[in-house]
């Protein structure tokens, strides 16, 4: 996924001059091709996020996008403070492009982990939302990026997702997209977990449950419109995410439920903080319950 | 534009200290005694050395100011007004409910305010953000950052002189308002950087110290900067410079002048 963001967005960095890429030093040989095609347009800022993030916000200032890229912990908590001040309240042209969503970063351990940034960046009223489910959709986002106003946090995995898609597909931001339509109960994922609920599904064919699957790429702003269509539809919206459990996309459904007067159930599966945190990424969603099998069980208790 | 002679400075620097204690006094605002401090910086720069000007508010190629200590907001507002970027009446929107100016700077680019600052140790990078998009752009314009001692304390300007030096962005000037005190006392008393000069000539930049409340050392100092590295002015002040109660006197980082003591103070700053 990283890298089909990336090459996508080498070739918007070809024909648009007024992009200008920050690095904070990680990234190896993700940039190689940036650097060779114009090094006055790339730059790597060091092992310095908040510098990084004030350097983009006085680029964009003067008339730059500016792809600020870094592991999701030091991208958005660490410098949290100057993206909430100088990018989101300026309403500037930055994008801040996560890597290692969720679990991704496996046994790195916690340090690496991305599992509190929805909920923070949920809190700027300027920030828009998005995390890819695949590669094709990284790089539908990388292109539509290029073309949006105002900033942006793209929230990416990293390598070998499995793929949702077969060839990119014509998403737009803002607006969910429906993979599957079933009926009575709704499952709403985005990024890495929406193919672990594609499998949920397939494991509840034998059951007479026929969920649909909703792909929030856009967290926000949140597409109230087909939400609440889901609402009208479904005795239940599940919403499945590899981000704590409060806050996250989970909870901006929670939010829409009450303010929709919803007489349906919410149903959250997100990750247990009080959990453990050491293990390859697979090991950690499934001992989280983001596992095919516990969210098609957890679809079978509710709807008992 | 045109230099001022150093007479000129000193009666426009004497007119915005009664600004500053006028705005601050009417609306019981802190921090008066670090717009003091940073009076004759603000006016030099205003008045004779960044290349730009009211009409050129949307100018790509304008040089750039920052108050990265947005706590001295008070003498950026008497300075503008005086130079014409808004009318003297605005500045009765000082602190008021509804009003157009806060007790930090708010982005307001018609009034020649670049960027919202007040959280310490942001201005410095987007200042060289900023620089580094001149260099991008092939411009030539310039970027000036006014820092506080205090804010010297956060590892971000650190981070910000480091890569302005490894990048050489000469178009980036860093003025430090040394007045030796920050919220809580004396800065030798609370994070000892001193000698400040030291820091910035370690860390690759050009660096000047001079009396920050003399218009001949300021000006030569612009004068003398580097087209080499990044530049650093730290500018030795006294903070409330002005009114003889006030000067390096820490309650002043709080508290308003009541009236008797603004009656006071006027006269001083009248004589």
């Amino acid at each position: 996924m990283r890298t089909a963001f990336f090459k996508t967005l080498e070739r918007k960095y070809a024909d648009n001059s007024d992009i200008v890429v920050l690095t904070g030093d990680l990234g190896y040989k993700l940039f190689d091709g940036f650097r060779a095609m114009d090094p006055k347009r790339f730059y790597d800022v060091g092992v310095a996020e908040s510098n990084m993030i004030g350097l983009a916000s006085g680029l964009s200032l003067c008339g730059k996008m500016v792809y600020c890229y870094s592991i999701i912990p030091f991208l958005v908590m660490r410098p949290f403070e100057q993206i909430r001040m100088d990018v989101d309240y300026h309403n500037l042209d930055v994008r801040l492009v996560g890597v290692g969503g969720g679990f991704a970063y496996g046994l790195e351990g916690i340090t690496h982990h991305g599992l509190e940034d929805i909920a923070l960046m949920r809190t700027l009223p300027n920030m828009t939302i998005v995390a890819p489910a695949d590669g094709f959709e990284a790089e539908r986002i990388a292109e539509l990026s290029s073309g949006h106003h105002g900033p942006m946090y793209i929230r990416l995995g990293h390598t070998n997702e499995p793929a949702v898609h077969d060839h990119k597909p014509d998403i737009e931001i803002g607006k969910a997209a429906i993979l599957y339509e079933g009926r009575d109960v709704a499952l709403l994922s985005y990024g890495r977990t929406v193919s672990i609920c594609r499998n949920a599904i397939n494991l509840l064919s034998g059951d007479d449950i026929k969920p649909s699957l909703i792909n929030v790429h856009t967290i926000k702003p949140l597409d109230n419109e087909t939400i609440c269509e889901l609402f009208d539809n479904n005795r239940m919206v599940m919403v499945v995410e590899e981000h704590i459990s409060e806050g996250g996309l989970g909870s901006a459904i929670a939010e829409l439920a009450a303010d929709s007067d919803y007489s349906g159930k919410v149903r959250r599966i997100g990750i247990d903080r009080a959990k453990s945190f050491i293990g390859r990424a697979d090991y950690l969603r499934a001992s989280h319950g983001l596992s095919p099998e516990m969210i098609a069980d957890s679809v079978r208790k509710e709807m008992a | 534009m045109g230099d001022n002679s150093g007479h000129d400075h000193e009666y426009i620097a004497r007119q915005i200290r009664r600004t500053i204690l006028d705005i601050i006094n009417r609306t019981r605002s802190p921090n008066i005694g670090s717009s003091l401090s940073a009076v004759e910086i603000l006016v030099s720069l205003y008045f004779s050395t960044l290349n730009t000007s009211p009409g050129a508010t949307d100018d790509p190629g304008r040089d750039r100011f920052i108050l990265s200590k947005g706590h001295a907001c008070s003498g950026l507002y008497a300075v503008l007004a005086e130079r014409g970027y808004f009318a003297e009446e605005d500045l009765l929107s000082f602190a008021v409910d509804g009003g157009i100016f806060e007790q930090h700077p708010n982005m307001d680019i018609n009034r020649g305010i670049e960027v919202s600052t007040g959280s310490l140790g942001h201005g410095l990078s987007i200042g060289a953000g900023m620089a580094l998009a001149a260099r991008i752009d092939n411009r030539e314009y310039s970027v000036y950052v006014l820092l506080s001692d205090g804010e010297l304390n956060e590892g971000s300007v650190w981070e910000a002189a480091m890569f302005a030096s490894h990048h050489k962005l000469t178009n980036l000037v860093a003025m430090v308002d040394a007045n030796g005190m920050q919220a809580l006392g004396h800065t030798s008393e609370i994070i000892d950087l001193n000698p400040i000069s030291n820091k910035w000539e370690a860390f690759g930049w050009h660096t000047q110290e001079i009396d920050g409340h003399d218009f001949g050392q300021i000006n030569a100092s612009f004068a003398a900067l580097s087209a080499e590295k990044p530049n650093a002015i730290v500018l030795n002040t006294v903070k409330g410079k002005g009114v003889s109660f006030m000067e390096d006197n820490l309650l002043w980082h709080y508290r308003s002048p009541d009236d008797q003591e603004y009656e006071l103070a006027l006269k001083e700053l009248s004589e």
